[in-house]
């Protein structure tokens, strides 16, 4: 008999595991002004010389034992070599109930996770995501301890707070010199901002940097330093440059895309927040990319400048600070070709940490100043709940990103599509709440908007904009059953796969076993 | 003519290709006035059977709010078209569109069919309007008798591709080439108080040539265009919306009109100048395309 | 009405399903694949059953490969394959629209 105990987003949530591990139901998005302490780490004292390997074999014998952390970071995307080539060593030395605790997981890395599941050597998993097979088998109940998954400010939060101890961290970088300074712009494998390895650097045991470009000494500009670095590890390739970029960076030409991100950009327009000195977050996708070139007219048209964008940055939101019309770009990643490589040139694109960009226990995260974001979703329910983790089917398939950190934005507006396919994406109730509606704002949609009830001066702000017919959310909703049916309710067991973190380390949801 | 059509707005007519479900999906969210389902050249001639019951169970399921719903069905020189009117006709589709007409006769050939198959599943005769496709020379000296071959008739249009082949020439970036079409069509659907349509401009990313040619055509006096794209709907409507000036003269000419009507004089007048007809007409025709066009509120107030 | 053909309609794009039909052995038989398997799998199927069933065709051998299709387009593509297997795609009958 599992029991359960409801948290504030309605949720039930598996009362023996969060016992067991020490969790609270989520309560509020407010974050609590209250003194933390900082977890420490060890530093193994040298003075540097000996630092260059070009054996990842004795580096992981002498330092991965049985039982431990290890971490990754995600920057090379689809084009990663460094987790494969790391995580097979380690399963051919037969070392067993590792955590694994990358930023995120991405598709290349699916069947080697699932093979370490399989042999033993891999017993926990704290990701932002997975999806394609490692996510299904996931939900099929693959790994004995539920995963938790942990936004990208949450991340830094658990890594500053000693909720994840990484002993050791394997950070592959496009170059480095003997030390371990390093950056992400330089090399064949480029991908600008280090911003999500840069706590693995600062807080890990042990640091080891792999490259494939080893250059003169000292390397600047630094963005991991040699205080932080133990190994530096010659590989022939850290990865894949034609696979690191998103691929979603064109603009797209889909009429209903195109449709949304003109109604994103008249929201935003008329919203109070649109005036000189305003900020704002946008994300990849074609959609995102278009809402960005709209924008740019309506800045122009206007005569308004932002004074910051942030977050995950592509090419389009580097041409609006080359044209004047951004003051500073804070970017925490990048997300194309074009965006890595003015990390080099700008002076006023700035690279920051996952905790300076959306920590909510530090002095101050950017995302706190943040007044305009848009954001995706696989659903969103008639509360303004938002699922980006898990299809309708209940698989996990997503990744929760920046998504509950850049939430807390004054302006959060979600854009979707009423369905996709046959699946509806606005949903009476979500199949896992990831981003609670609370700080959810706007819904657009390619047929109108929808406003939170909470938001009673934005009601009035849209009310009479020119092709934005605005509609409540249980409309939009019905609206989409009507197009697509009713789907048949999934089958779960009673087995938890995940635990959802909120980003202050409470849980928002659990993901169950699927039935089939 | 067919009545109580006149005043509806057609400025946009968007082709959806018939035998195409995603876009079906979406016909509806563009905002188009008309939505022109294709069952003649977007359609393979051996999936013109597959198309026909696709639109007939689209037409009858989905949701296409207010626009106008129009079939262009295969030409009568053809063995379809009578199977495209049987289905069209049932499903209750609001226009069917043929193409390459060329005189009035082949309306009444279409007409009769028309009729047949109302009569056959108990749709009151009349039901369904017409409009015509003019795509050659002979068809475009025909405008006028086929502008006004039925009361079914709703409108024509010019279809350009087929037409400039026709007359040994291609279309040119001015299109000086449709000049007489163009005037020919518009003043044979004037003459019988129809639409006319101008033809599409199927280069969706030449935006500047695209909105020359709109412009053009709106300054000719055409109701609107015929559309390959969604994107270029927000386009057409930009050029059709009124200025704000038009707007303010449009709302004191209806003022002075309603002052006429209290008063119970018989003469209007505005500013010491007569109000006639067509300048009641002109801004009737202004507030409506203002409030298409996200301008003007329900009662007609200014809106931004 | 008795399918003697095999016969095919609609495509493998998305929001499409491509229907199969062929000689059945008495009853309706339905092979389905779809990615809303899960979501929508029973009734993609007796949306296909119903269609045929207004078609008076009581066995036939039915492949649907489903890419998110609505039940309209799932009517539809029904059928049109099977008024393609019994022959009568040109001469269709009416009352089954």
């Amino acid at each position: 008999m599992v029991f359960y105990l409801d948290n504030n987003v309605k949720r039930s949530l598996p009362d023996d595991l969060m016992n067991k591990l020490g969790y609270q139901p989520y309560k509020s998005t407010q974050i609590e002004n209250k003194e933390v302490s900082r977890a420490t780490h060890k530093v193994a004292i040298s003075t540097g010389d000996n630092k260059v390997s070009n054996s990842i074999k004795e580096i992981v014998a002498n330092n991965v034992k049985d039982g431990m952390t290890i971490s990754f970071h995600h920057h090379f995307r689809e084009g990663d070599f460094v987790f494969n080539l790391v995580m097979q060593e380690i399963m051919d030395q037969g070392i067993k109930d590792l955590t694994l605790a990358p930023s995120s997981l991405t598709n290349v890395m699916n069947n080697m996770v699932v093979k370490a599941i399989k042999a033993g050597t891999v017993t926990n998993i704290t990701s932002s995501g997975m999806r394609g097979s490692l996510g299904d088998a996931v939900s099929h109940g693959a790994l004995a301890n539920p995963v938790i998954f942990r936004s990208h400010g949450n991340r830094a939060r658990a890594i500053e707070q000693g909720d994840i101890k990484i002993d050791v961290a394997f950070l592959g970088v496009p170059n480095s010199d003997r030390l371990g300074n390093a950056n992400g712009m330089d090399g064949k494998a480029v991908f600008g901002s280090l911003g999500y390895a840069l706590m693995d650097a600062q807080y890990a045991n042990k640091v080891v940097l792999l490259t494939d470009n080893l250059v003169p000494y000292p390397n600047t500009p630094a963005s991991i330093n040699q205080t932080q670095v133990d190994y530096v590890v010659q590989i022939d390739k850290v990865g894949d440059p034609e696979k690191i970029g998103s691929g979603a960076t064109r603009f797209t030409k889909d009429p209903k895309e195109l449709k949304i991100a003109a109604m994103v950009n008249e929201v935003i327009t008329h919203s109070p927040y649109f005036k000189d000195g305003f900020s704002f977050q946008t994300g990849s996708g074609g959609a995102a990319l278009a809402v960005t070139r709209y924008l740019r007219e309506s800045m122009k048209n206007s005569n308004i400048r932002a004074s910051f964008a942030l977050g995950g940055i592509t090419k389009p939101t580097i041409d609006l600070l080359e044209e004047g019309l951004v003051d500073k770009v804070m970017d925490v990643q990048d997300f194309d070709k074009g965006a890595a490589e003015s990390m080099h040139t700008s002076r006023n694109q700035q690279e920051i940490d996952a905790s300076w960009y959306a920590d909510p226990y530090n002095k101050g995260a950017m995302v706190d100043q943040l007044d305009v974001v848009i954001l995706s979703a696989l659903e969103i329910d008639t509360k303004f709940n938002v699922n980006v983790m898990t299809g309708s089917d209940g698989v996990i398939r997503g990744a929760i990103g920046g998504h509950q950190d850049a939430a807390t934005g004054k302006l959060t507006i979600i854009s979707a599509p009423l369905v996709r396919g046959r699946i509806a994406t606005i949903v009476p109730e979500v199949t896992t709440v990831v981003t609670p509606g609370d700080s959810i704002d706007v819904l657009v949609t390619e047929v109108g908007i929808a406003i939170n009830p909470k938001r009673a001066d934005l009601i009035e702000a849209m009310k009479k904009v020119p092709g934005v017919p605005v509609f409540t959310i249980a409309d939009l909703q019905k609206r989409a059953s009507e197009i697509v049916g009713t789907p048949k309710p999934i089958e779960y067991t009673d087995r938890t796969v995940a635990l959802v973190e909120y980003r202050d380390g409470t849980i928002i949801d659990s993901i169950k076993q699927v039935k089939d | 003519m067919a009545e109580n059509t006149e005043e509806r707005l057609r400025r946009t007519m968007m082709f959806v290709p018939g035998n195409n479900p995603a876009m079906l999906k979406d016909a509806g969210i563009y905002g188009a006035d008309s939505i022109m389902f294709d069952l003649e050249d977007a359609v393979s001639l051996a999936e013109k059977d597959a198309a026909r019951i696709l639109v007939y169970e689209a037409l009858t399921t989905q949701n296409y709010g207010d626009a106008e719903l129009v079939v262009r069905i295969n030409g009568l020189d053809t063995p379809f078209w009578e199977n495209d009117v049987t289905a069209m006709v049932k499903a209750g589709i609001e226009v069917i569109r043929l193409p390459k007409t060329e005189s009035a006769s082949m309306l009444e050939q279409l007409e009769n069919k028309i009729i047949e198959v109302e009569n056959n599943f108990g749709i009151p005769v009349g039901t369904t309007h017409m409009m015509a496709a003019i795509e050659s020379a002979k068809g475009v000296l025909n405008a006028v008798e086929i502008a006004n071959a039925s009361d079914r008739m709703i409108g024509i249009a010019l279809s350009a591709e087929d037409y400039t082949t026709d007359l040994k020439t291609h279309r040119y970036a001015d299109g000086k080439e449709l000049e007489f079409a163009r005037n020919m069509i518009l003043n044979a659907a004037r003459s019988a108080e129809i639409a006319a349509f101008d033809t599409v401009f199927s280069n969706v990313d030449d935006v500047e040539g695209f909105m020359r040619e709109t412009n053009f055509v709106h300054q000719l006096g055409f109701d609107g265009k015929s559309l390959v794209n969604p994107r270029q709907i927000p386009m057409v409507n930009e050029v059709y919306a009124p200025t704000r000036k038009e707007i303010l003269h449009a709302k004191s000419v209806l003022a002075a009109i309603e002052d006429a009507r209290i008063k119970g004089s018989g003469v209007i007048s505005m500013n010491g100048q007569m109000v006639d007809r067509p300048v009641a007409l002109r801004a009737q025709r202004v507030m409506k395309l203002a409030k298409a066009s996200g301008l003007v509120d329900e009662d007609g107030v200014l809106l931004g | 009405m008795e399918i003697e053909n095999t016969a095919l309609a609609g495509t493998l794009e998305s929001s499409d399903i491509q229907i199969m039909i062929s000689k059945g052995d008495g009853k309706i038989t339905i092979e389905l694949e779809s990615d809303v398997k899960k979501e929508f799998g029973d009734e993609i199927e007796s949306v296909i059953k119903q269609t045929l069933a207004a078609s008076n065709i009581e066995s036939a051998k039915v492949k649907a490969v489903d890419k998110g299709a609505l039940n309209c387009v799932i009517r539809a593509r029904t059928l049109t394959a099977a008024n393609r297997a019994l022959g009568i795609a040109d001469k269709p009958s009416w009352e089954v629209l």
